[in-house]
């Protein structure tokens, strides 16, 4: 089959972008998305195109490693249930369809060159205190803490982010409370978690809202495209924890003092 | 060293007010007491189909303490510039998280009612004054009679384009609410798979009232169910 | 050349703690004056950074992905084996130790592989404390499932994702460094060049893939674990970015290279469905416990799966081993579909693929319970394939997975060169041969959390150090050196693309140094590889420039790389006239085609000493000895 795409092309940050149009004839339906534009990046580099071959971001292609993403047709991942870019086959695609391709946008994410952006606003809110903070060595036996079935399911259910990105491009305000608030469910599900949850809370909250990206207004865009399944839910455990970290914590003794 | 204490709740409290978070959460109180108003504004309206004296006593009995009256509208009128500030403030913040718009962008599972909150509401609050100076303070009434609620009420609405804004109005509302109310919850951190399908029924049965029961008043004047004593 | 594994003497039990107890140690004080290179950011990477940072070193990590939780231990789908014995079946530390030497045909050093064995259990420990969310039992305590061959439950778990959670953690672990200030994370740069001043490795050059600046980094230790390198064959499991570069370009800088030809061959993959290609997917090995596998009886049998009668299926796998049936080891259930494919019984488009049928299963077990074993897997080949599994029987093919060859390490991980460490996929590793399943997850962060920061800390406080700088001379060299091969490549004839080299290279290792090889097909292949080695630097096509984000001269230098180890693994393969794990050489074999070990005469690592520019590298022998598990013939009739 025949696919037209529109696809946003800019060199780097600071160039201005475009969107250029390019036919792919002969395209397979067993091709994944991306070996689509392996064909047609192939056949740039042959032509000897002016603009190159179009940059996006890969990796793994078998939907685990978050790296690849980008908006197809106006739908993060192009709209499959539970389903990366890399994991998109073109037998979703008819004949003589007209696709259009743009990456992530929002401030946090600027885009580095066509359809990559840099994510790195989503590394600073982990090393912000998405963690528990235990060296190594320190730990006791694995079986030393029992953890409920359910609680650990819940965990996991959050823990399986690939921080890929599409709930901050499908969020009408480019929030990153999706993400967020996965990782504090995550921890926050665990008894490992408990010490520093609702710091842990405060602080991811605080570095989100200082990475730029907007507010979680509950639309609920993020749920329905994030690959992984990360559930509103887990914003209202975030929207929870963050607002007793900020009211019903006790100030440290060191901050009361006794002057 | 007390004053750190106390510095540090302030400071506490104002980094919430900060934080996208503690906006919602303001919306969401402040989006609760206004739903609460409406409520009760509608069940005291709805003695419109009591006759005129139930109603017109009912809008005495409610300007009969003065210290009352005023002690509500200056929290209610609290309550919406709350609401508005921070609605105002996050949808500031979304034109700077997304500075680049897309060429292309599809909705997929949302509601529309979810993505117009920044539609539905300004319409709602234009309408706000248009109703305050139409029913209360008579500006934009073209037989205003202070005391006969009303009388104000039926001549009112048998005006055709103030019946059109009150039936767009109640739209707005109606989107508004069935958004609005899930929302607050969710803002609040109250989502869990067993009562949020009851919270959202809770929403639409709720708008459903709302709505239903304001709409029915004009509505009833039209057709002439109500008010037929009134020249 | 002399190697010296270092492997301490006496009592195998106690080996690792005498080796720590004899170690140096680093006064708190000093550990920040100490500056840390860790190159990677997968389990061992991000595993010995952070724990680094913990300790006070001065670390600087790097990856070439965006962020170190790209890195390609995310898709370690089974698990992580621990001795932890919490099932009562019988493990034992010794047991995982036997059962790890035996699966690596005897081709692993033994104090390596108790010291691996131990371990594992303070990893389960480290990895629940870090939140890492393992399955449980109802009860609230750990679960277990059994894994590729073990008679013991000893696979810890969370769903298909294991080595995702695990470097989640190991990555949650470094971003707290990073907050805490002890790492500086350098993410999109790419090592290109290693630098060695009197003897010591010092540092790195690298290109900052954003900007294409190259830069240079200096340190008193350089630690690589950038893993393994798979790509070579272009089609297999690893992620596209996968690559040998940092190895490889220390090994130009006198690390020796250990065991190239040994790759593990994954029997259950998704087959090749067209030339476009870029990636095979691995289908869990659990499948094999349910399914049946089988290829039409006679060869060129074109009919629909359904239409061929029961009594026209070879249930081949059942009938050749008769005692393991479709539950054989890796490599034997790889080369037997291989065989089969060979004999054009083939099925599907290509002729490359048996079937993995469930037919029977679901018939005995029902749907629902297939559904609730391997409903992930069913979904994820129909998106893959577009068939649905419950219906069809799978097609499935084996795929590189695994390369047990990496850079040779002695007992503290040391490469040759003084000061450069390799840890996890990237060195020539605790396997052998052959690696068990859910062994690698183990062997990554033993190595980062455990082993590598004592070993490090040693060397540091064992060595004398110069002060150096980034303008020291020996910088500059490589960073000409790195410029020069960017231009050289920049300025080549732009005849061919880079994917195509990298395809004629994976085809030609694939055919010739794959499953099976042999002496005609492998001296064969080399000159074929040379072939294309010269041909890739005199008309490779890479557009643009070296001064902007350029994904072409990015793979270019990769695929330079690969094309390079192709003909060093091919060479290896032909030096080592045996077979042994995944290592098959069509001469050496039973007369029932099994694979025929050689323990008189190559009982031995091979390692690779770099000679130079086009100029074969010259093997070095490190002899391996069994003290406790005595070598015998694997037989699973």
């Amino acid at each position: 089959m025949r696919i037209t795409l529109n696809v946003w092309r800019q060199k780097n940050t600071n160039a201005a972008g475009a969107m250029k149009r390019y036919e792919v004839p002969n395209v397979s339906p067993d091709m994944s998305f991306l070996e689509m534009l392996d064909v047609l990046n192939e056949d740039l580099l042959e032509k000897k195109d002016a603009d190159g071959p179009v940059t996006f971001e890969h990796d793994c292609r078998e939907g685990i490693c978050g790296s690849c993403g980008f908006m197809i047709n106006g739908v993060a991942h192009g709209g499959h249930e539970r389903t990366t870019v890399c994991q998109l086959h073109m037998r979703h695609f008819k004949d003589g369809d007209d696709v259009v391709l743009e990456p992530w946008r929002a401030n946090a994410f600027p885009v580095l060159r066509d359809l990559m952006v840099d994510r790195a606003a989503f590394d600073r809110i982990i090393a912000s205190g998405g963690y528990v903070s235990v060296s190594t060595g320190s730990a006791p036996d694995g079986n030393a803490i029992a953890i409920r079935k359910l609680d650990s399911d819940l965990a996991m259910d959050n823990a399986q982010c690939i921080g890929c990105g599409a709930c901050v491009a499908a969020c009408p305000n480019a929030s990153a409370s999706l993400f967020t608030s996965a990782k504090i469910a995550h921890l926050g599900h665990l008894p490992q978690g408990q010490p520093e949850r609702l710091e842990r809370a405060k602080k991811m909250v605080d570095q989100m809202n200082n990475e730029l990206f907007g507010s979680c207004t509950n639309i609920g865009e993020c749920e329905a495209v994030c690959p992984k399944g990360i559930r509103l839910e887990s914003i209202a455990m975030m929207n929870r924890d963050y607002a007793r970290a900020s009211f019903m914590e006790r100030p440290s003794t060191g901050e009361v003092g006794f002057g | 060293m007390a004053a750190v204490a106390t510095n540090s709740t302030l400071h506490r409290t104002l980094e919430f007010w900060q934080a996208s978070i503690g906006k919602k959460t303001v919306m969401a109180v402040t989006g609760g007491i206004l739903v609460g108003f409406t409520l009760v504004h509608m069940a005291g309206n709805l003695q419109i189909y009591l006759g005129a004296d139930v109603l017109n006593h009912y809008g005495q009995l409610l300007k009969s303490n003065v210290a009352v009256l005023w002690g509500a509208r200056l929290f209610l009128l609290a309550s919406v510039c709350l609401h508005l500030t921070a609605a105002f403030q996050l949808w500031s913040l979304k034109a700077k998280a997304r500075p680049v718009a897309y060429q292309k962008l599809a909705p997929t599972k949302s509601s529309y009612a979810s993505r117009t909150m920044y539609v539905s509401g300004p319409i709602l609050l234009f309408f706000i004054i248009y109703h305050l100076s139409h029913l209360t303070t008579g500006q934009t009434h073209p037989q205003f009679d202070e005391g006969d609620v009303y009388r104000n009420v039926v001549l009112g609405f048998r005006q055709p384009v103030a019946f059109a804004a009150y039936l767009i109005a109640m739209g707005c509302l109606g989107f508004h609410l069935i958004h609005g109310v899930w929302s607050a919850f969710q803002s609040l951190g109250i989502n869990h798979p067993k009562y949020t399908p009851k919270i959202r029924n809770l929403a639409t049965g709720l708008t459903a009232l709302i709505v239903g029961g304001n709409l029915s008043i004009p509505v009833a004047v039209m057709l002439r169910l109500i008010g037929n004593d009134v020249q | 050349m002399e190697l010296n594994s270092r492997v301490p003497s006496g009592d195998i039990t106690t080996r690792w703690t005498r080796t720590k107890f004899d170690m140096k140690l680093v006064n708190p004080a000093n550990k920040r004056k100490h500056s840390v290179i860790v190159v990677g950011s997968g389990l061992a990477g991000a595993a010995a950074a952070a724990t680094m940072g913990e300790l006070g070193y001065n670390v600087k990590c790097f990856c070439f992905q965006d962020s170190p939780r790209r890195a390609h231990s995310i898709a370690a789908q089974g698990g992580i084996n621990a001795a932890k014995n919490y099932q009562n079946d019988g493990d034992s530390i010794y047991r995982l130790f036997y059962d790890t030497v035996k699966g690596g045909d005897f081709r692993a050093r033994e104090s390596n592989v108790y010291r691996l064995a131990e371990i594992s259990v303070n990893i389960i420990d480290q990895c629940v404390a870090q939140g890492v969310p393992f399955a449980r039992e109802y009860g609230g305590t750990l679960s277990n499932r059994s894994f590729g061959g073990a008679q013991v439950s000893r696979t810890f778990y969370a769903r298909g994702q294991t080595g995702q959670q695990l470097l989640l953690g190991a990555y949650q672990a470094l971003e707290r460094q990073i907050e805490a200030g002890r790492v500086q994370m350098l993410a999109r740069r790419e090592m290109l060049d290693l630098v060695n001043i009197d003897g010591q490795a010092r540092g790195i050059v690298c290109r900052n893939l954003t900007t294409g600046a190259i830069e240079s980094y200096a340190a008193d230790v350089v630690v690589l674990a950038t893993g393994g390198y798979g790509n070579v064959f272009y089609l297999s499991t690893n992620a596209k970015g996968s690559n040998v570069t940092a190895t490889w370009r220390a090994h130009k800088r006198g690390a020796l290279f250990g065991n190239p030809c040994f790759t593990q061959i994954h029997p259950t993959c998704i087959p090749v469905s067209g030339d476009y290609q870029s990636k095979l997917t691995l289908m869990s090995e659990s499948l094999r416990n349910d399914g049946r596998i089988w290829v039409p009886l006679k060869a060129g049998d074109k009919r629909k799966a359904a239409d061929i009668p029961e009594s026209e299926r070879d249930y081949y796998l059942e009938r050749m081993y008769p005692a393991f049936g479709n539950l054989v080891p890796r490599d034997i259930a790889s080369r037997a579909a291989k065989k089969m494919c060979d004999e054009g019984r083939g099925v599907g488009e290509s002729g490359f693929g048996v079937y993995l049928d469930f037919s029977e299963s679901i018939q005995r077990l029902g749907a629902d319970k297939i559904r609730e074993r391997y409903g992930n897997l069913f979904e994820m080949y129909d998106r893959i394939t577009g068939e649905d599994p419950y219906k069809l029987p799978m097609r499935i093919y084996p795929a590189v997975h695994y390369t047990m060859g990496g850079l040779w390490v002695d007992y503290q991980l040391m490469t040759t060169v003084p000061g450069l460490f390799c840890l996890g996929e990237a060195n020539f590793s605790d396997h052998g041969a052959n690696r068990l399943g859910a062994s690698a997850l183990m062997q990554g962060l033993a190595d980062g959390y455990f082993i590598a920061p004592a070993c490090v800390g040693n060397y540091l406080a064992s060595t004398k150090f110069q002060p150096v700088d980034t303008s020291h001379s020996a910088f500059k060299d490589a960073e000409a050196n790195v410029t020069g091969l960017t231009k050289r490549m920049l300025n080549a004839s732009a005849k061919r693309t880079v994917t195509s080299f990298h395809r004629d290279l994976g085809k030609l290792m694939w055919e010739y140094c794959g499953m099976a090889r042999n002496e005609k097909g492998l001296k064969l292949a080399i000159g074929k590889i040379d072939a294309l080695r010269e041909e890739f630097w005199d008309s490779v096509n890479v557009p643009g420039t070296g001064d902007e984000l350029n994904q072409s001269l990015e793979n270019a230098g990769r695929v330079a790389d690969l094309i390079e180890l192709g003909s060093l693994m091919c060479r290896d393969a032909l030096a080592r006239e045996e077979s042994c794990g995944g290592h098959y050489r069509e001469e050496h074999q039973t007369p029932e085609g099994e694979a025929l070990r050689d323990d008189e005469n190559y009982a031995f690592v091979s390692a690779w000493q770099w000679e130079g520019e086009k100029k074969a590298q010259s093997l070095v022998k490190e002899p391996l000895t069994f003290d406790y598990v005595k070598p015998s013939q694997r037989s699973y009739k």
